[in-house]
């Protein structure tokens, strides 16, 4: 499949540019918005070029695992909604749907840029569940980089609901915010189509994607989560020129958390 | 007494429209009335499947109502639809399939897709309010718009458009209606609570003429997308 457009795409980038004109490890404009749902304790909306996420977060009480009895939790979800592209269809998640929300997941959860001991209420029986929930609105590739992204800004914007006899009253926000470092977790997803790296895709791009590598970085630079995708294997150089471009662009998608 | 965010009897909370907010659609639009936030999006006509949902006369509707799990007043809602998502899928769908024309696309569907970020009361009415905007947008045939609003009792009097504040009063009634501004018509109607028959009929006058001024803004703002620079 695609096949044409692979080769167009191909003879391209030897003369090198892409289809709309960036340079290769260009990123399309990055806007962010914050507090776009009142009705979520957090929330935020990403656009990357014309691709559009919404990350909300709601806080529930749960009670902590049997193996943390002192720490708190998050839940990472995602909808690849119909209404954001018309390859998605309604009904359960899909894979991609369940791919993207481990990832982002995985991002925040191992650089620990938030401090599960702190979210805990009463050991071994009462703790925050944070869960965010990235919703898709349209989808014009990099869907990684955009729903990490607003998701961590969401985070950051949360405020803790205030709890009456053991009940959360989400009418009412405390001023606290969850307890976050400045570890700033962010994701660059660097694709290879050929033998050209390119980062921040388009859905034309990303049909014709050979293997992609996303990379989630810490502030101070460490690599705190990795995930390869495609079927096309990558070599040992691929994945040392892969891991640099990510943590050459990290930082100007960092500047947006704040 | 008067209503507890100063509104007048009716007077709609304020209102806020946009069209062709989703590139990749063939139609979207964003209606916002109050803290109640609608996108809607539309794709087709387009080829249906399964193949023995076709019909060959014409083309078929389909709408899909959602909340967005971050947009409860409450505890985060459990993705994957409700039977409360459900009933109202149906019942916007055929508000608006009274309206649609899809004749000339035989065996093909149009689908709707209606989110809601962010709710204060009155999501079904924003959701068609959106979806209608929308299929207009899409260039999708339509004998008129649809515009829709809730009315009901608060402190015993008819009132438009409650909030959630104003739907959570005792003794208060919620009847959303969907109206044809042109026509005058009800395309949808539903009522939770207790009323006399003479109040209900004056509340179902004030939904009319208020979804008159709701559908002014419609138009307004589909003009404005093709007024240019």
């Amino acid at each position: 499949m695609y096949e044409d457009l692979k080769s167009h795409m191909n003879e391209f980038f030897r003369k090198g540019i892409r289809f709309d004109g960036r340079k290769f490890d260009e990123y399309r404009k990055i806007t962010v918005e914050t507090n776009i749902s009142k009705s979520a304790e957090g929330s935020a909306r990403v656009k990357i070029g014309e691709t559009d996420v919404m990350a909300g977060v709601k806080f529930e009480i749960g009670k902590p695992y049997p193996d943390s009895p002192n720490e708190g939790t998050i839940m990472v979800g995602a909808e690849l909604l119909p209404m954001s592209n018309p390859e998605f269809e309604p009904g359960p998640p899909s894979i991609q749907a369940v791919e993207l929300a481990r990832v982002v997941d995985r991002g925040i959860r191992e650089s620990k840029v938030l401090d599960f001991e702190k979210l805990c209420i009463k050991e071994g029986e009462q703790c925050w569940v944070v869960t965010i929930d990235i919703m898709t609105i349209n989808v014009d590739g990099n869907l990684f980089d955009a729903a990490a992204l607003a998701a961590m800004i969401a985070l950051k914007e949360a405020r803790i609901p205030k709890v009456e006899d053991g009940r959360v009253d989400y009418h009412e926000l405390t001023k606290e915010k969850l307890p976050l470092s400045k570890k700033d977790p962010v994701s660059v997803t660097v694709c290879k189509i050929g033998n050209t790296y390119i980062v921040d895709p388009t859905v034309e791009e990303e049909k014709v994607i050979d293997s992609r590598l996303t990379v989630a970085t810490t502030k101070e630079g460490l690599i705190c989560a990795m995930q390869k995708g495609g079927v096309d294997p990558l070599s040992m150089e691929d994945i040392d020129k892969m891991v640099e471009i990510a943590s050459k662009k990290c930082d100007e998608l960092r500047v947006h958390v704040k | 007494m008067s209503r507890p965010d100063k509104r007048k009897v009716d007077e709609t909370r304020p209102i806020e429209a946009k069209v062709g907010i989703i590139p990749r659609a063939v139609g979207s639009a964003m209606f916002k009335i109050g803290q109640t936030v609608a996108y809607a999006a539309v794709y087709g006509p387009r080829s249906l499947f399964p193949r023995f949902l076709k019909n060959p006369e014409k083309g078929i509707l389909r709408c899909y109502y959602n909340m967005m799990p971050f947009s409860g007043c409450g505890e985060r809602i459990r993705p994957g639809g409700s039977r409360r998502s459900k009933e109202i899928s149906m019942v916007t769908e055929n508000a608006l399939a009274s309206v649609v024309d899809l004749r000339d696309f035989p065996n093909t569907v149009v689908d709707v897709f209606i989110e809601m970020p962010q709710t204060d009361a009155g999501t079904r009415c924003a959701g068609i309010c959106a979806a209608s905007m929308a299929l207009a947008d899409a260039g999708i045939s339509m004998k008129e718009m649809v515009a829709a609003v809730a009315v009901g009792l608060v402190n015993g009097k008819p009132v438009v458009d409650l909030s959630k504040e104003e739907e959570d009063l005792e003794g208060a009634v919620d009847v959303p209606v969907a109206v044809l501004p042109r026509s005058k018509k009800v395309v949808l109607l539903q009522l939770d609570g207790e009323i006399k028959p003479e109040s209900l009929k004056e509340a179902i006058k004030m939904g009319i003429e208020s979804s008159q001024k709701i559908n002014e803004i419609q138009k307004a703002t589909l003009k404005d997308k093709y007024k240019g620079e």
